[in-house]
């Protein structure tokens, strides 16, 4: 359905992307996923026509989105991260401009908005300047869709939007993919690449892997310890003069450790005990794709300055 | 046409809810209008003056009387000598230091010749000039009651050259008559300008464009809902315009209205194709308007509504050839208060047409590009 081959683009001399390769198949959920600054925007920018590649071609059903821009423009729906709807038009407003400009009607693709729309229409006449951030998103997913595109490209959706907001969002997502329509969805969260058919880890312009959710977790190869303790600071310096073997870092409320050997758990309890840490438990855990994008942005950072 | 109908109610519709914009659209003409006319006129009274009277003379009394007959000056009261006189016009107390010299009225007993001294403020030249030419005009007037004095003439005066002047197309030289329709130029390019260049550029400052960018609408339709409207809000300020001038100024319309109409429907054309330029060319609604603001500085400060083009040195007097303002002035002009009709004025439509097929032409090849 969408094809990247070799694709770089840089601004003012400084790489955003570079030579990235990989393709989304029809009906996927596919998930970019990327700390801010990897590039993912440009992708998607690229990919809807609205920026030039330096090097390199994006296909849209085997048509080159330069060349056929026209075909691309009409067929795929994109809602760029920051909100670009008249704020000063009403929800009905602008929902029927952007129905007008792809020479459709509300009725005629009312079916595919339906779930999200009728959560807005109370709000119907209200300017959409006024709308709270997750209705602004709705209407802008609407938006995105009421021409019945066959691709649609979601840029950080749900960045700086509340967790229950952001849970309802992907529930839209995973029904709109029942209705056969292809995502493409950037996110800086990784918690949110478990709920893709597959994704792509991206950082500085570069792919780290390509899978599914679960196929990243299978090839993670190393052994997660968990680290629980009051003094997670104390903890993570202690961790690191005892070994450089190891990465350890604070996730969450835990210390998560990825290591290649095995390690003996009541010995490395207690060193840390005799370094002070005298509350710590440490138990083996099952890594959840989190785990795989920290060790693999950090390994391939540390590659780098090698 | 069904997209062009729709992109033209939502750009009424977003201009309509600016709560700005209606105080722009009816305030701004009103105030610009009433405001300018007065202010910028230039005819200048009561120009205060201080004298000097070394003579005592009757002579010297009768050319005081003259002074303070006339409607022009305003007696701010006599000086002992030269020092005191020009601290007055150092204070600003007065414009003009008339010096009468001790003998005056002697001197023209018997030599037939006297002279006066006139010391005039300049820092304004305009108004010294003024007020030059009003004092000569009254001190010739005094000399010529002496001369017919003399030779026993009746009142009549019978000069050998008798000029009789009269100022054509606007009789009463009125400064409203010339005022009006400069400003009412003014006001048309200037909300046409701005207007333009603010819109476009805030979709960019928004990130609406970018939206738009996304759909596969026509960019020449897109720019075509984006001008119509300030066209038609322009158009719509010249008929305020002239409303208001003819009910306040009761300005002559001489020419053809649908002629007036006809030429500014094509000056608005190089003015919204101005101000889309600005909008393709700036990020933010702050540097559109700065170069909004350099344009039109530049064109009207040269565009002959203040100073004339003939005063201009040769250089300057040739870019107002590039300059649409100077030649919609003009043409405004020419029909409100000379009556000009479609021959007189052809030229100008030529020139007009040529600037706007070059302008919009530009204009939307860098739109294309860069938005």
């Amino acid at each position: 359905m969408v094809r990247f081959e070799h694709i770089s683009k840089s601004y003012e001399g400084n790489p955003a992307v570079n030579d990235i390769n990989f393709r989304v198949e029809k009906g996927e959920l596919f998930g970019l996923i990327g700390p801010d600054g990897a590039g993912k925007s440009t992708l998607f920018r690229i990919l809807t026509t609205v920026l030039l590649p330096d090097v390199g071609h994006a296909y849209f059903k085997d048509r080159d989105v330069v060349d056929d821009y026209r075909y691309v423009r009409r067929n795929v729906g994109y809602m760029p991260g920051k909100f670009s709807l008249y704020q000063d038009l009403s929800v009905k407003e602008n929902l029927k401009f952007f129905a007008t400009i792809f020479n459709t009607t509300i009725a005629e693709n009312y079916d595919l908005i339906k779930d999200i729309y009728e959560q807005l229409e109370p709000f119907e006449s209200r300017r959409a300047g006024a709308l709270s951030g997750g209705m602004k998103q709705k209407l802008a997913l609407s938006c995105a869709l009421i021409h019945k595109p066959e691709v649609l490209v979601l840029d950080e959706p749900t960045f700086g939007v509340d967790a229950v907001s952001r849970r309802e969002f992907w529930d839209m997502l995973k029904s709109l993919k029942a209705k056969g329509v292809t995502i493409l969805v950037s996110t800086p969260y990784m918690d949110e690449a478990a709920l893709c058919d597959r994704v792509a880890l991206i950082q500085d312009g570069n792919i780290l892997k390509i899978n599914t959710p679960d196929g990243i977790i299978d090839q993670f190869g190393k052994q997660l310890y968990k680290v629980v303790t009051q003094h997670i600071y104390q903890a993570l310096q202690a961790l690191e003069k005892i070994s450089d073997e190891w990465h350890a870092y604070s996730f969450g409320q835990e210390i998560h450790i990825y290591s290649s050997k095995s390690l003996n758990i009541a010995d490395l309890k207690g060193q840390l005990v005799s370094m002070g840490i005298d509350d710590v438990q440490i138990e083996i855990g099952k890594p959840l794709i989190e785990d795989c994008f920290m060790d693999l942005m950090v390994s391939e950072k540390t590659e780098d300055y090698v | 046409m069904r997209i062009l109908k729709f992109l033209l109610q939502k750009e009424f519709l977003q201009i309509f809810r600016n709560k700005a914009m209606l105080p722009i659209i009816f305030v701004l003409p009103v105030i610009q209008l009433v405001v300018l006319t007065y202010a910028a006129d230039f005819e200048l009274e009561n120009i205060s003056y201080v004298f000097v009277d070394n003579d005592h003379s009757q002579e010297s009394e009768n050319l005081m009387a003259q002074f303070n007959a006339s409607k022009y000056f305003r007696n701010k009261g006599a000086k002992v000598d030269f020092n005191t006189g020009m601290e007055a016009l150092d204070h600003n107390q007065a414009t003009l230091l008339l010096r009468i010299p001790r003998g005056f009225a002697e001197k023209l007993q018997k030599e037939k010749k006297a002279s006066l001294m006139l010391d005039v403020n300049s820092i304004d030249g305009q108004a010294a000039t003024l007020s030059y030419s009003y004092a000569s005009e009254i001190i010739n007037d005094f000399s010529n009651n002496i001369v017919q004095k003399w030779n026993g003439l009746p009142n009549k005066v019978v000069l050998p050259v008798n000029v009789v002047s009269r100022y054509w197309f606007n009789e009463e030289m009125e400064y409203k008559n010339l005022m009006v329709p400069g400003i009412l130029a003014l006001l048309v390019t200037m909300v046409g300008m701005f207007l333009s260049a603010m819109n476009i550029v805030r979709e960019k400052e928004i990130g609406t464009i970018e939206q738009i960018n996304v759909t596969p609408i026509n960019k020449v339709y897109f720019l075509i809902g984006k001008l119509t409207p300030f066209w038609v809000i322009s158009i719509f300020e010249l008929s305020f315009g002239l409303i208001i001038g003819k009910l306040i100024f009761d300005i002559p319309i001489n020419g053809s209205l649908p002629l007036l109409y006809a030429y500014t429907s094509i000056y608005l054309l190089v003015i919204l194709g101005i101000g889309l330029w600005i909008s393709t060319l700036t990020d933010t609604q702050q540097q559109a308007m700065f170069l909004a603001w350099f344009f039109i500085v530049i064109f009207i400060l040269m565009s002959g509504l203040f100073t004339p083009i003939e005063n201009m040195p040769g250089w300057a007097q040739k870019l107002t050839w590039i300059n649409p303002i100077a030649f919609y002035i003009k043409v405004i002009r020419a029909v409100l208060l000379k009556g000009s009709t479609f021959a007189d004025i052809q030229m100008d439509f030529v020139i007009m047409s040529v600037f706007a097929v070059v302008v919009l032409t530009l204009a939307t090849l860098s739109y294309k590009k860069r938005v």
